[in-house]
């Protein structure tokens, strides 16, 4: 592995220097994805200045209808979480489902959606949950958030600082995960927030997005059988060892039914 | 050059490493705990997993410098003297090891999943083995093993 400069941060302001002042450094989080991207040389950064000793990037808090969850929160952190559990529980079960234990035991929140790798899980979750995304220098909707493959809004120097998720009134993923990687060959969140329903969907694209077709269908009924029969077009859809776009299209469908059954099977009424 | 300080199996270790070296790295090369195996190096296999803070992790993809003020136990910090851990006796007891490689990882990610479910069914346990590979894939006796350690640790 080449080597690189190392920089431990102790504030948010520190990183945001020490990014600033090179633009080939790379902010490290848990590394789940960075480190094995350094060892295959598909990264080569200068340096790398490592977020975890940063005390305000932890912490999970309930501010009235959202939940801030910290951008240094472990997935295992996030899964077990009494509060998400009891108020977005579609969320601690997406945040359980990531890579393997140990790889949950190190990965976080914010390196997950800085990374924005196109069959990453939480940037479905942020999609779904109608997410605003909170920076070191802004905040912005989830939606102008994550830009396209393997792209973010993020501006040289700028790091992931929070997440505000929406709780919604219902809401569960399904993911066909596959079985080498983990990773969702293709993964769907189906949420009904106050605001209206959300489809969001992971793994089949060059990047997250909303299905507005499922969408405007549940916005009809949010009922067991409002998606029957839809299939989205393929057209835009990955194509893979792993799996072509036609086959990625109908795991959306199946994926979609799924999610929306146990959106409402653990819906709070 | 950065300097790391950590407690390794409740020894206390200052060294100087360079940014890239792998904790998987201090420990076998620096420290010559070569109970923690390098399988894949590339985080799939588990026969790396040590315990960071009592939190398992594969420390092949750990950078040394990460584990800064980080309390690391491997293996070999697991059996108290002269006696086997529990879940090493349950290994011994229920044909857990073929070939040995893969088991310094079980282990630690048993001792782990133990920690957080307490009495497992086998279905948990093979869902939680999700980041450990056995190359011999003698998985039943593993899921044996750790099925009876948890019952016995969960009284």
């Amino acid at each position: 592995m080449p080597d690189f400069a190392y920089i431990r941060a102790r504030t948010i302001a520190e990183a945001v220097e020490a990014l600033s002042a090179d633009p080939q450094a790379r902010a490290l989080s848990g590394g789940q994805t960075l480190i094995p991207s350094i060892k295959q040389r598909l990264a080569q950064p200068s340096a790398l200045v490592d977020l975890g000793a940063i005390a305000a990037l932890r912490g999970i808090a309930r501010e009235e209808a959202h939940l801030r969850v910290g951008a240094g929160m472990r997935h295992a952190e996030v899964a077990a979480d009494a509060g998400v559990r009891a108020l977005a529980p579609g969320l601690a079960a997406l945040a359980g489902l990531i890579g393997d234990p140990q790889v949950r035991n190190l990965g976080t929140l914010g390196g997950s959606i800085a990374t924005n790798d196109p069959a990453a899980d939480y940037p479905a979750a942020c999609l779904a949950l109608d997410a605003e995304i909170e920076t070191s220098a802004r905040r912005l909707p989830a939606e102008a958030f994550f830009t396209g493959f393997f792209e973010t809004a993020l501006a040289p120097g700028e790091i992931v600082t929070a997440v505000r998720f929406t709780c919604p009134r219902a809401g569960a993923y399904a993911k066909h995960r596959s079985p080498a990687s983990g990773y969702a060959l293709t993964g769907v969140f189906v949420a009904l927030l106050e605001a209206g329903p959300r489809v969001a969907v992971t793994g089949a694209g060059p990047g997250v997005f909303r299905w507005a077709e499922a969408e405007r269908r549940l916005a009809e009924g949010f009922t067991a059988d409002a998606l029957e029969g839809l299939v989205p077009p393929a057209d835009d859809f990955l194509s893979d060892l792993h799996a072509s776009a036609a086959y990625r299209a109908q795991l959306v469908a199946v994926m979609a039914r799924r999610a929306l059954a146990g959106a409402i099977a653990g819906s709070r009424g | 050059m950065p300097q790391v300080t950590l407690t390794v199996n409740g020894q206390a270790v200052r060294e100087e490493v360079e940014a890239r070296l792998l904790l998987s790295d201090l420990l076998r090369e620096r420290l010559r705990l070569t109970g923690t195996h390098v399988g894949c190096d590339t985080s799939q296999c588990g026969a790396c997993v040590v315990h960071l803070d009592g939190r398992a992790v594969k420390s092949c993809t750990v950078l040394a410098v990460q584990a800064e003020g980080a309390r690391v136990t491997t293996i070999e910090g697991l059996a108290g003297e002269g006696a086997l851990h529990p879940v090493q006796a349950a290994f011994r007891e229920h044909h857990g090891l073929q070939c040995g490689f893969c088991t310094p990882g079980m282990i630690m990610t048993a001792v782990d999943m133990i920690a957080r479910h307490g009495a497992m069914d086998r279905a948990t346990i093979r869902r939680e083995l999700e980041g450990n590979l056995c190359r011999c894939t003698g998985y039943h006796g593993i899921v044996s093993a750790i099925e009876a350690a948890s019952r016995e640790a969960a009284g």
